[in-house]
């Protein structure tokens, strides 16, 4: 379990994360919603310590892991798959998945989660030898989850993985996220398509300008009327 | 700081400096004699102004259009050889083309309009063929361009290098001797008198290229540079640009072979290999990429060093120094060091993409005494923050040490790290302070 306190974040002198709780229990898909600049991408970047944090702590499961190193954090079982995919472009598709996991030493847990993400996202096991770069967009997004699970994170985190797709892919890409969930790892998810996101959420929360604004059950949330002025655009 | 001058003020400052740099040339290469040691810096003007029209040509391609070129030494070389052809006395005919039977171009433009116009025609009949050596250039330019500029970064590189060298192989050729004296140097052209004349024509060719990057087409160049799909995306023709840009460097390029060739009297294919480009790319490197003030800065260092400052390394005896080890070639070792030194520490060169400016050159030197003054201040300021800065790193190590330190002891006391958020069925609310 993730447990996010009173985080805090200051670039420069703009106080972007003002006070942050965020919960992700085991087996949950979590999700956070919110508009451009609220602060969704700065709060996974401050987990994996990415962005230095100005006050508050991250604790995963019995451990504080507020001051530790990113690799370290990786090394603890938490991946980020960062916003706009960032595949390798010059990379093969197979190099990219194997690039995922850089830290780990274990050969043939690497080759069976090498056999598990390619049974996940079949489209791209048929592009093994493809350049990272040739891919479709939402490809590009799948071989990005994918890299990210070769980590064999506990807990995955996702920016904005349907940013730029067409609705179909999302829906693909959304339905792998719950099977992904259900093979064992948590899941925290921020996105601007809050539909999608809550229709998939055990629990979610909504950011404003660097707080928490409202929480409640992704489907509660997908009918709460504030929300659906705010983000579903009805 | 922000000193603003009016445009017309401006104006007429840059034509002040302008003529007055020309005046002093003109004045200089009269007054100083021959032999004397400052005829060096009369040189370096002329053989500096020559490459800083060719650097800032090759800056608007790698640095404006973001077309990482290597041709310019092949279309320097069409248009020295151009300017050469057409300006041999006719006389001289026999002497230089002496393998050739006298060659088949048996005139010579400067000698014809010198008959009918005077003085006049000796200058117009070298400005036409100056004009005709970057015309022909363009045009080989816009063929090249054809194929080559369909080819992105390194693979440009590759094939513009390649078309030099061929260019090179082509002009050398001794079927072709009759008309360039196949691998014989050309000499007794027509050259210039006066210093000022190279410095004045890379002047006027260098604010022709100032004025086309800040118009609308150096516009698009940039955008181009910087990102080739939204760039297309904004309507942008992508190969007419590149092209435009390609043959408008290449014409620039043919007119400084023209004036280099007038600078050393005498040429010859050889030199204008791909050791010349590169030297060009390092002008262009050291002056700054996208900066036309730094290409034309950093022209005249390296011309003044190559040429000037650093020759003594070659002769044995340098700023009184006198060593065994400096003999011939040492002066390209300390010019090598010299250059990774400014590669490392000044890796955007010396202007990085600014460019002069006498509003900025203004504040600067209002500034000087006041800066001057306050630098044991702002040094002082500098090492504080420093110490700051280590201070604030260790409370936040501190810190850090604290929280893993009370963690550990709630761990050991067997009490919780902490206590799991409240989760409810519906949707909970909570106000801007996110309580």
């Amino acid at each position: 379990m993730l447990a996010i306190r009173n985080l805090n974040v200051h670039y420069g002198g703009i106080h972007a994360l003002r006070g942050i709780d965020i919960d992700v229990p085991d087996g949950k898909i979590i999700s956070l919603i919110g508009a451009n600049g609220a602060g969704k991408s700065t709060t996974l970047k401050a987990v994996m310590g990415l962005v230095p944090k100005s006050g508050g702590h991250v604790y995963w499961d019995d451990k504080d892991i507020s001051s530790l190193k990113t690799k370290d954090i990786v090394g603890e079982g938490i991946i980020l798959c960062p916003e706009g995919r960032r595949i390798f472009p010059d990379l093969t598709v197979d190099e990219n998945i194997a690039a995922g996991a850089y830290l780990r030493k274990d050969k043939a847990e690497i080759a069976r989660d090498r056999d598990w993400v390619y049974e996940l996202f079949p489209r791209i096991a048929e592009r093994t030898w493809q350049l990272g770069a040739t891919l479709s967009g939402g490809e590009q997004q799948m071989l990005a989850v994918a890299r990210a699970l070769m980590s064999k994170p506990k807990l995955l985190m996702l920016d904005e993985p349907s940013l730029g797709l067409a609705p179909l892919v999302i829906k693909d890409i959304f339905a792998c996220i719950q099977k992904i969930k259900e093979d064992g790892v948590n899941i925290l998810l921020i996105e601007q398509n809050a539909k999608a996101a809550l229709d998939i959420s055990d629990y979610a929360y909504v950011m404003e300008t660097g707080v928490i604004t409202m929480a409640g059950p992704g489907k509660a949330l997908l009918v709460d009327e504030r929300v659906q002025q705010a983000y579903l655009g009805e | 700081m922000a000193t603003t001058l009016n445009k017309k003020t401006k104006s007429a400052l840059s034509v002040a400096a302008i003529a007055l740099f020309l005046v002093l040339v003109y004045l200089g290469d009269i007054v100083i004699p021959a032999g004397s040691s400052w005829k060096m810096l009369i040189t370096v003007i002329e053989k500096g102004s020559i490459y800083a029209l060719v650097a800032a040509s090759m800056n608007l391609l790698n640095g404006f259009t973001g077309l990482f070129s290597l041709g310019q030494a092949g279309f320097m070389l069409i248009g020295a050889y151009t300017y050469a052809i057409f300006t041999i006395p006719a006389a001289s005919h026999d002497t230089v083309y002496q393998y050739f039977e006298g060659g088949v171009i048996k005139w010579s433009i400067v000698e014809a309009l010198e008959g009918s116009l005077g003085v006049f025609g000796h200058y117009l009949g070298m400005l036409i063929p100056m004009l005709g050596a970057g015309l022909i250039v363009s045009v080989i330019a816009f063929l090249i361009g054809i194929p080559v500029l369909r080819l992105k970064s390194d693979y440009l590189a590759i094939a513009t290098l390649g078309f030099a060298e061929i260019l090179r192989a082509f002009f050398q050729w001794n079927t072709l001797g009759p008309v360039t004296n196949g691998s014989n140097v050309l000499r007794k052209y027509t050259t210039y008198g006066n210093a000022v004349f190279p410095v004045l024509i890379a002047g006027i060719c260098i604010a022709i290229i100032l004025l086309l990057i800040n118009s609308t087409y150096g516009r698009a160049f940039r955008a181009i540079r910087d990102d080739e799909i939204a760039a297309e995306a904004m309507g942008i023709n992508l190969f007419k640009h590149k092209e435009i840009s390609f043959v408008i460097s290449s014409f620039f390029a043919g007119i400084s072979g023209a004036l280099l060739a007038m600078f050393q009297t005498t040429i010859n294919a050889t030199p204008f290999n791909t050791v010349m480009t590169y030297e060009i790319l390092l002008i262009v490197v050291i002056g700054g990429i996208g900066s036309i003030t730094g290409s034309v800065i950093g022209a005249f260092l390296f011309t003044a060093a190559s040429e000037w400052w650093l020759r003594g390394l070659d002769a044995g005896r340098w700023l009184g120094i006198s060593a065994s080890f400096m003999r011939p070639g040492f002066r390209k070792v300390v010019f090598a060091v010299l250059i990774m030194l400014i590669v490392l520490f000044y890796s955007r060169g010396i202007m990085g993409d600014k460019e002069f400016s006498w509003d900025s050159f203004i504040g600067w030197w209002k500034g000087l005494p006041s800066n001057l003054r306050t630098w044991p201040e702002r040094r002082k300021a500098k090492a504080a923050a420093k110490r700051e800065a280590k201070a604030a790193a260790a409370a936040a190590k501190a810190r850090a040490k604290e929280a893993k330190d009370a963690s550990d002891a709630k761990k050991a006391s067997g009490e919780a790290l902490f206590t799991p958020l409240p989760v409810s069925d519906t949707v909970m609310v909570f106000d801007k302070e996110g309580k």
